[in-house]
């Protein structure tokens, strides 16, 4: 009767969490356990439960109370930070894990893309890697027969497709991958951030690409990161927070809210207790502050061509100083356009520091970017692990001023603003 | 409504309307239970299951030097290593064939049950990747990792059937049970592969269990014995709920033209492996729900 594509209704999803590291104190525990817990854990191998159940006290909600209808033909994004639930939720509407509650309806094919080239084998050539992930994507052999060409053109292998996939290239791989992917013709594509990955001119290319999926009016669900490729693809988008849908309307509403859930009125960003992070540790970022770099005061916005010191509050769980340390912010516009990012390693500044918890500072002269809002990511690596990366940590609103001194503003939004001159 | 249907199909396939009566409706929801087997939806995936047996079949023996001929080298050493030591040695009863013969006709099914127990066994955790991104009948695993045996199968049955003409003897009319015994191998290898392959996504203890499973298989079938060393017939029902027993005796019986009755232990061991085929994907159903969590 109604032209309803997909109907979620309360779906929750629970993951049970923790609990096994705690599972052995002593020898003696362990070794009562060995003798138990085979017949215990035996018995409910065979009734057919997850492991240790009964063991995992901690149980964590993914996703809970989801309720949204998409009609037909309607495009729509779902933004959040990392670990707000949107995989998750992706994830169950492709059937690849089921929900604990609630339920979904789902009116045609469904056609998931959570990852490109996903069984890509690297013995096989392309042209038979083409078929397996194409049978694996769920592509009829004459559906890929029929698309074939259009294919290897649109990945620009022609001269590899019978090379075996292990001798190619990265972006080879990905975009071999993509193009398969590119070709599926379900009723509803569920997207995650696969158009994350590869060079700028490939992301062009995706992107392209998805705007002809979304002409063509099929239903189409798009996770991402990249606010640009948010607004430009789609009508509607819902905002996910903590497991639930904390607005939905229009694209540019929902970025707005995305963003409004940063900024803190708070001018001292705390860190400490954002979950939305990843990296192994053991080192975490649990504060951050802009400062004037001669007054030292604390800055609730920055203007343009001021001096700047970013003061980052650390702590290492495991009370040691961290070694081998690299750390990074980078600033981007909040449609996702990447400004720049300062790392010490660029600088060639080794960050050798002696106590577990302190204080980086990353100073900036003369602010380089123009009047608007920039959101900021924090990334530190040890020994070339990631161990905190946060992304989206906050946002900083910069005001016009003076940058190159001659008493002109820059208009807001020109990017960079760098030192230059002309002459003749 | 149906007319109405029918007019506007043609020139609009993409209304509404024609979508509502075309479109198929899946209800995503958790599962409580004993769930259905859903035998139907593998039937649809038929295709990516011939994929990935032709992957595996294409990939088995890349970057090795011997490549194909693995498949026979290992049936075809462990029979001159049981000729020697059984047969010449111990000197095991054969029932009256040549001894080489004798254990080389069992070991080329058995090869192919504890090459797809292995295989089977261990081929969702291989396939995590596949598990975590991509729907699909998670059946298709498994059974795919041990029709991918089939080749090797080919091969080493084909050196079997020179060894019979070397040997003189000749295959009678009771070749066409042949693929009987075949799907009974395979039977047996997917119902024993579910249950433990199910198992080792939660339990990696499993990927340490199949090799003593396997051994300890291997002599509880009458591969370097003949299965007549049993004289009590009730000992040989029992004997016969391994399902191997019986794929071995049909083996020797169809090729060979042994005297051993086909019937009672082949029945048992029929009806065994039917049980633990209908146990393993009932298991197997069952467990699939949480393989992209916890894998």
């Amino acid at each position: 009767m109604s032209d309803i594509a997909i109907r979620v209704e309360q779906l929750g999803k629970m993951y049970r969490i923790g609990g096994k590291q705690e599972r052995y104190f002593t020898l003696r525990d362990s070794l009562a356990d060995i003798v138990i817990s085979p017949f215990n854990r035996a018995r409910s191998v065979l009734q057919g439960k997850a492991y240790g159940a009964a063991g995992l006290e901690e149980t964590f909600w993914a996703l809970k109370n989801v309720s949204f209808e998409v009609k037909h033909g309607e495009v729509v994004g779902i933004i959040g930070r990392n670990g707000a639930g949107k995989s998750t939720l992706l994830k169950i509407l492709s059937r690849i894990t089921e929900p604990t509650e609630g339920y979904a309806d789902i009116f045609g094919r469904v056609g998931a893309l959570l990852e490109v080239g996903t069984g890509f084998h690297p013995e096989l050539t392309g042209r038979e890697n083409i078929y397996l992930n194409g049978a694996i994507l769920g592509m009829s052999r004459q559906e890929i027969d029929h698309k074939f060409d259009e294919i290897v053109e649109f990945a620009g292998i022609e001269k590899f497709i019978d090379t075996p996939v292990k001798h190619y290239s990265s972006g080879m791989s990905l975009r071999l991958g993509f193009a398969v992917a590119a070709h599926l013709e379900p009723e509803i594509l569920v997207v995650d951030e696969v158009l994350a990955v590869g060079d700028a001119e490939f992301q062009r290319k995706c992107l392209g690409k998805m705007s002809d999926v979304v002409n063509e009016g099929r239903t189409v669900l798009f996770v991402s990161h990249n606010m640009s490729a948010v607004q430009n693809l789609c009508e509607y988008a819902y905002v996910l927070s903590h497991g639930g849908i904390r607005f939905s309307g229009s694209v540019e509403d929902a970025i707005k809210r995305y963003f409004d859930d940063i900024r803190t009125n708070s001018r001292e960003i705390v860190l400490s207790d954002r979950t939305d992070r990843q990296g192994n540790g053991p080192f975490r970022f649990v504060g951050l502050v802009f400062r004037d770099k001669e007054m030292g005061n604390v800055l609730e916005s920055v203007i343009s061509g001021q001096n700047v010191v970013i003061e980052m509050t650390y702590e290492t769980e495991d009370g040691l100083p961290p070694k081998g340390l690299r750390v990074s912010i980078g600033f981007w516009t909040i449609t996702g356009a990447f400004m720049f990012a300062c790392s010490n390693d660029a600088v060639g500044v080794d960050l050798r520091l002696v106590s577990n918890t302190g204080k980086i500072y990353c100073e900036i002269l003369n602010w380089p970017l123009s009047a608007g809002d920039y959101v900021y990511t924090l990334y530190a690596s040890q020994d070339r692990s990631m161990a905190d990366r946060i992304k989206d940590a906050g946002i900083i609103s910069v005001q016009n001023g003076d940058f190159y001194g001659t008493g002109r503003i820059p208009s807001p939004y020109q990017g960079v603003l760098v030192n230059y001159n002309y002459a003749i | 409504m149906k007319i109405l249907n029918k007019q506007t199909a043609p020139i609009a396939v993409n209304s509404a309307l024609s979508r509502d009566t075309q479109l198929p409706h899946l209800r995503i929801q958790p599962s409580h239970g004993w769930v259905s087997l859903k035998l139907g939806e593998l039937w649809e995936y038929r295709e990516l299951l011939y994929f990935l047996t032709w992957r595996d079949v294409k990939v088995r023996y890349k970057q090795t030097v011997l490549g194909a001929s693995w498949a026979i080298i290992q049936p075809f050493f462990t029979m001159i290593v049981f000729s020697l030591f059984f047969g010449n040695l111990a000197k095991v009863p054969s029932d009256g064939i040549p001894y080489p013969i004798f254990s080389y006709t069992a070991l080329v099914p058995w090869t192919f049950f504890s090459y797809g127990l292995q295989q089977s066994s261990n081929s969702l955790v291989i396939s995590a990747n596949l598990l975590k991104k991509i729907y699909f009948p998670r059946l298709v695993i498994p059974i795919s990792s041990i029709l991918s045996g089939i080749v090797d199968f080919a091969l080493a049955f084909a050196v079997l059937i020179v060894m019979m003409l070397l040997y003189g003897i000749f295959p009678t009319v009771n070749l066409i049970f042949l693929p009987l015994f075949l799907l009974l191998t395979f039977i047996t290898s997917l119902g024993v592969g579910m249950w433990l392959s199910a198992m080792n996504v939660q339990f990696r203890d499993v990927r340490y269990t199949v090799p003593f499973i396997t051994q300890f298989w291997m002599f509880a079938t009458p591969i370097a014995y003949p299965s007549s060393l049993i004289k009590n017939d009730l000992l040989q029902m029992i004997y016969g709920l391994n399902p191997m027993t019986g794929v071995v005796e049909g083996f020797r019986w169809v090729l060979l033209d042994t005297d051993t009755a086909p019937g009672p232990i082949i029945v048992v061991s029929t009806l065994a492996a039917v049980a633990l085929l209908v146990s393993g994907t009932y298991y197997f159903r069952r467990m699939e729900k949480s393989f992209a969590d916890v894998v």
